[in-house]
């Protein structure tokens, strides 16, 4: 059958039997690059133009309209604008900051896509600590954003960054607690042996109401440490005009807008394979027919269907929840979300060592 | 060449850490320090994971990289220091923090002396090799030891850090109690 992972062998038994084993890893590593990077590039066109396309479904709009079929070609455009225009960097600001920060938003971005399953056996890195290592280097994100709010020697950029640092910062731990409530009940840190975990039922069907709750969590979590609507304040365009990113242009601009937009698809990878399985079909307890029938959809499309559904429900909140004041955003946090999510956390340590679970 | 691999990554990680940390404290602009000392972090955590101890690798990088160095250059860049308004210590500071410095100098090399003759068997055996064929840093065994063997200074560390956690409320309230007074 074809797979993702079989043409991988296939491609790794053509590299052995023409090259040296030295030169098959740098190849397949130039290969792994390469495909990272149109992945990337992929990502982006087709987010940006689903958020365009979802937001005026919303508001019982058209949308882009004009450039392709349907608009469909409209980022693409957008794109090449984006490339041709000239890059600024203004007069007082910090030059080697100002423009090292959209690349290292870029590379924390790329080097998040390492643990992740796109497909059965199908991952660039099999990590034995994966969700530690994700949220170790998410957590780094938030420099290049202090970096460039920072060096563009603004102050609606430096408010927006200390924003974006006091949310990320705070709600990384919820996003951690969420995800320890999966770690717990799985046993393992391996993204692949959380997948493996639930070969029969996703956790949120297995785990009932206490997986519920940390679902939940994490989306908050997750939708307010990619700084997304209704936790933009970092960028609050009618308070801050672009926040952090006020002062970038051209290609620069398009970079961060590009690690924004992947690292709300890496968070909705991570959130769909802890939660829903990754690439594991819908499988029902030992209906071995019906479990039987869903192996026959790939593992690939059950992953990206996950995710992409994770991303539109994240695009649902932007244009359903109203922006919330700073105060409001860290009392949510500290006084709400952290408190369920420990106490939550308890209740899944008990349901694990008294196999209250499915 | 191949054997001594990691010998020289570990040469390349210790001369960038190094390197980078005389940065921190030489560097003019307090927001460069603190981004030359999230690079030290990181080539420490390289370091962790040349030992085979990825758990550790990847605490130092949420813990310092992440959170305790984001609220650093969160307060550098709140307070908005710069080279201009940077206090100037007088001789007696200076003289104090030549003490203290030298101080701890000491301590670190009584450390370190105490901790090669401990190694002395292992050091002279195949150096940068030992700790690869050790799994004393994955995160099972790591558990095992934290609350087996040493549950206890565990706990009573998690009782510290609560009560520290603690007085930083309490100190936040206080504040909030003089200035509704002041109001």
């Amino acid at each position: 059958m074809w797979s993702i992972s079989n043409i991988a062998n296939w491609v790794n038994e053509w590299l052995g039997k023409n090259f040296s084993a030295a030169w098959v890893t740098v190849f397949e590593m130039v290969i792994a690059g390469i495909l990272v990077i149109s992945l990337f590039a992929v990502l982006g066109l087709i987010l940006v133009i689903m958020e365009r396309k979802v937001s005026a479904w919303m508001q019982i709009r058209l949308g882009p309209n004009r450039v392709g079929p349907k608009g469909l070609l409209q980022s693409a455009a957008d794109t090449v604008k984006l490339l041709v225009k000239e890059a600024m960097t203004p007069n007082g600001a910090d030059k080697f900051l100002f423009n090292l920060a959209p690349y290292l938003a870029i590379v924390v971005s790329m080097l998040l896509m390492a643990p992740i399953a796109f497909a059965k056996d199908f991952m660039l890195w099999d990590l034995n600590i994966g969700v530690l290592y994700v949220s170790a280097i998410s957590s780094v994100s938030v420099i290049s954003i202090l970096m460039a709010g920072w060096a563009s020697n603004n102050k609606y950029s430096l408010m927006g960054a200390m924003r974006s640092g006091a949310q990320i910062v705070s709600y990384e731990l919820s996003a951690g607690l969420a995800i320890l409530s999966i770690v717990v009940l799985t046993g393992s840190l391996n993204m692949n042996d959380i997948i493996r975990s639930q070969a029969d039922g996703w956790w949120i069907f297995k785990g009932h109401f206490p997986v519920w709750i940390s679902f939940i969590i994490f989306l908050i979590a997750i939708t307010a440490e990619t700084n997304r609507a209704p936790f933009d304040l970092a960028e609050a365009e009618s308070e801050l005009t672009a926040g952090f990113h006020t002062e970038y242009s051209g290609m620069k601009f398009a970079l961060f807008f590009l690690a924004e937009y992947v690292n709300v698809f890496i968070v909705c990878a991570i959130g769909a394979t802890l939660f829903l399985g990754g690439w594991m079909p819908f499988h029902i307890g030992h209906w071995e027919g019906f479990n039987h029938i869903m192996d026959f959809i790939p593992s690939s499309l059950w992953f990206f269907g996950k995710t992409f559904f994770l991303i539109f429900l994240i695009m649902w909140f932007r244009w359903t929840f109203p922006r919330l004041r700073i105060d409001q955003l860290l009392n949510l946090e500290w006084k709400y979300l952290l408190p369920i999510g420990m106490i939550n956390l308890l209740l899944v340590t008990a349901m694990a060592i008294l196999k209250w679970h499915f | 060449m191949i054997a001594n691999l990691p010998n020289y990554i570990f040469f390349f990680l210790a001369f960038i850490a190094i390197f980078f940390a005389i940065m921190v404290i030489t560097a003019k602009n307090p927001i460069h320090s603190c981004l030359y000392l999230v690079l030290t972090m990181f080539a420490i955590a390289a370091n962790y994971v040349l030992l085979n101890a990825q758990f550790l690798a990847i605490v130092q990088m949420i813990v310092y990289a992440g959170a305790i160095m984001v609220l650093f250059l969160f307060t550098v860049m709140l307070l908005n220091l710069n080279a201009d308004s940077e206090p100037v210590k007088s001789n007696l500071m200076k003289f104090a923090g030549v003490i203290v410095g030298g101080t701890l100098l000491l301590l670190f090399t009584a450390a370190l002396r105490k901790s090669i003759g401990d190694a002395e068997p292992v050091m002279n055996s195949i150096p940068m090799q030992i700790p690869n064929h050790s799994n004393v840093g994955l995160i099972q065994n790591l558990g095992w030891v934290l609350f087996k063997d040493y549950v206890f200074p565990f706990e009573a560390i998690s009782i510290l850090i609560l009560s520290a956690m603690i007085g930083a409320v309490v100190l936040g309230k206080k504040e909030k109690v003089q200035l509704s007074t002041n109001d």
